[in-house]
């Protein structure tokens, strides 16, 4: 397995210089995600407006490059879709790294594409999924405004 | 090297390039502790302590033996050795028998803040009972800071429990100072010697402590057997831990006596051939000497400290101590799970994260660490191999 196919410089990009990174001032959803055997740990928020847009959103936290980098892309990757949309991504984006599906049919720009599938690698890595799918868990945990943080480990 | 055991473990004739350095999370099996248990289960398998017919008898035996061998190993004269599913097992019947009958409201219970989760989980349960736990501290070079011990120590003070060994820092608790103090105000003391029993010669009886848990996994033995030293005093002070079968003496529709010494702590069907096995895995540590052990494994800790010295960007949790069989560190600037990552594409298993050790990872201000510990198998190609991995993992990372 090569390593650079999943660290690849766009990962480590985000994961050093994370976008969206900080708490948002107006925020009306919010929600925790913990994986307790890393220690990796994400708070997320995000504005959702009357039409079901997601206006704005940011995250904090600390965790590894994968995890880092999979919140930073989703961040950016999700501002200014709907809710709904979120969801179909959330779907697809677990179908690409647990079952290696490829992402012909979804609806991004091809910049959008680059920085969904630069995620990809972490297929090759099991022990590593969790990393990347915590942030999408929380995104999906803060749409229905769980109080309970997500648990990576009681999910995957 | 002093030693050359290595050839005795067939993991490492299955995969050839193997560098295995997490033996403080659990170490291999020599072949002698492999063939012990294929023996036992092929020609002298009988459950333990029921059948009066000769299988059962010699399957007694063996799982007796056993135990004498431990007492012997460890000096452990003064009391009994209790066998337990695993050293958190061991700790948690420490806790809950003595909270039960010596602990009450405003009693206070002393730990450390290098304690593994196992030996402060059960503890913190009976804060149920308003009991108090206080921490020695911890200094910045990782050790604990005993200058105000005897302050620590107060008049409320019923029970210590601390590592013998830190399984993060690798450093040695000043046993003999703490249970002196301990034992000028007749304070009962709990040692969680998990990382010590492999690595060093371990004198129970010199000790004076009245609880030494550990388990068999971490000293080349088979998993599900955790061991417990207790002082001879204990066995009838504490009710027992799990009621079942083989802990009576008489049971009716009223009343139940249980039975006395170790059979009072050990209901049910008790591992045999895993405990059997650690008879052979005493067997190898005791032909191999704990003391060429010791200084091989020293030896190695030395190496890898002053290699690892010469590398930029490499930070130690606390002050890493080459006495030992361990250390922990991070590399600036790259999350440990991403380093053990790389470190497993070139085949070396190191544990990252907190290693059950929150309390100390979060004084040091971090959530996760790499820990490097070696067992009597390792060389020094395989921390030879281990810095070259952090080389390419900085390289990949971008890092100097």
């Amino acid at each position: 397995m090569d390593l650079t196919e999943l660290y690849q410089d766009l990962i480590l990009d985000h994961g050093q210089k994370p976008r969206n990174f900080g708490k948002l001032k107006l925020y009306n959803h919010d929600a925790k995600g913990h994986n307790p055997l890393c220690g990796d740990n994400i708070h997320l928020y995000l504005n959702l407006d009357k039409k079901g847009i997601v206006t704005d959103l940011s995250f904090e936290g600390s965790g590894c490059a994968i995890s880092v980098a999979s919140s930073s892309i989703m961040t950016e990757i999700v501002k200014n879709k709907s809710e709904k949309k979120a969801q179909e991504l959330l779907d697809a984006f677990f179908k690409m790294i647990k079952d290696n599906n490829d992402l012909k049919k979804i609806d991004l720009t091809e910049n959008e594409k680059i920085k969904f599938q630069s995620l990809s690698g972490v297929n090759k890595f099991p022990m590593r999924v969790k990393c990347a799918t915590l942030c999408w868990h929380t995104l999906k945990a803060a749409f229905d405004n769980q109080k309970q943080p997500i648990n990576s480990e009681v999910i995957d | 090297m002093s030693i050359s055991v290595t050839s005795q473990f067939p993991i490492f004739k299955k995969y050839k390039k193997l560098v295995y350095l997490d033996s403080a999370n659990s170490s291999q099996k020599p072949i002698s502790v492999i063939n012990a248990i294929d023996n036992f289960y092929r020609s002298k398998y009988s459950n333990i302590g029921r059948g009066v017919y000769t299988l059962a008898a010699n399957a007694t035996e063996d799982y007796e033996s056993t135990r004498s061998t431990l007492k012997e190993f460890l000096k452990a004269y003064n009391g009994d050795i209790i066998f337990t599913k695993n050293a958190t097992e061991s700790l948690n019947l420490v806790a809950k028998c003595f909270g039960e009958n010596f602990l009450n409201s405003g009693d206070e219970i002393l730990l450390s803040e290098l304690e593994h989760h196992s030996n402060y989980v059960p503890w913190h349960f009976l804060r149920k009972k308003k009991i108090m736990i206080k921490f020695i501290p911890v200094n910045k070079d990782g050790n604990l800071d005993i200058t105000n011990i005897k302050s620590l120590i107060t008049n409320k003070t019923k029970i210590i429990s601390l590592t013998h060994i830190s399984n993060v820092t690798g450093k040695k608790t000043p046993l003999k100072k703490i249970i002196e103090v301990a034992k000028s105000k007749n304070i009962p003391v709990c040692i969680d010697g998990t990382q010590a029993v492999a690595h060093t010669a371990v004198n129970i009886k010199e000790l004076d402590c009245d609880f030494y848990a550990f388990s068999g996994h971490k000293m080349y033995a088979a998993t599900g057997v955790g061991c417990l030293f207790m002082k001879d005093k204990w066995f009838e002070k504490f009710n027992p831990f799990l009621g079942g079968g083989g802990m009576i003496q008489d049971v009716d529709i009223k009343n139940i006596t249980f039975a006395n010494g170790v059979s009072k702590f050990e209901a049910g069907t008790m591992p045999a051939a895993e405990v059997i096995s650690l008879k052979f895995a005493i067997d190898f540590l005791k032909t191999t000497k704990i003391k060429n052990i010791e200084k091989h494994e020293n030896e190695l800790i030395s190496y890898a400290i002053s290699k690892f010295n010469k590398m930029k960007n490499i930070i130690f949790v606390g002050k890493p101590d080459k006495s030992s069989s361990l250390f922990s560190f991070n590399i600036k600037g790259i999350h440990a799970h991403d380093v053990s990552t790389v470190f497993d594409q070139d085949s070396i298993a190191v544990r990252a994260g907190h290693h059950c050790c929150q309390i100390l990872h979060k004084k040091f201000n971090i959530a996760s660490s790499l820990r490097v510990s070696v067992g009597v198998y390792n060389v020094k190609q395989d921390i030879d191999a281990l810095c070259e991995s952090i080389l390419k993992c900085k390289k990949l990372f971008k890092i100097q």
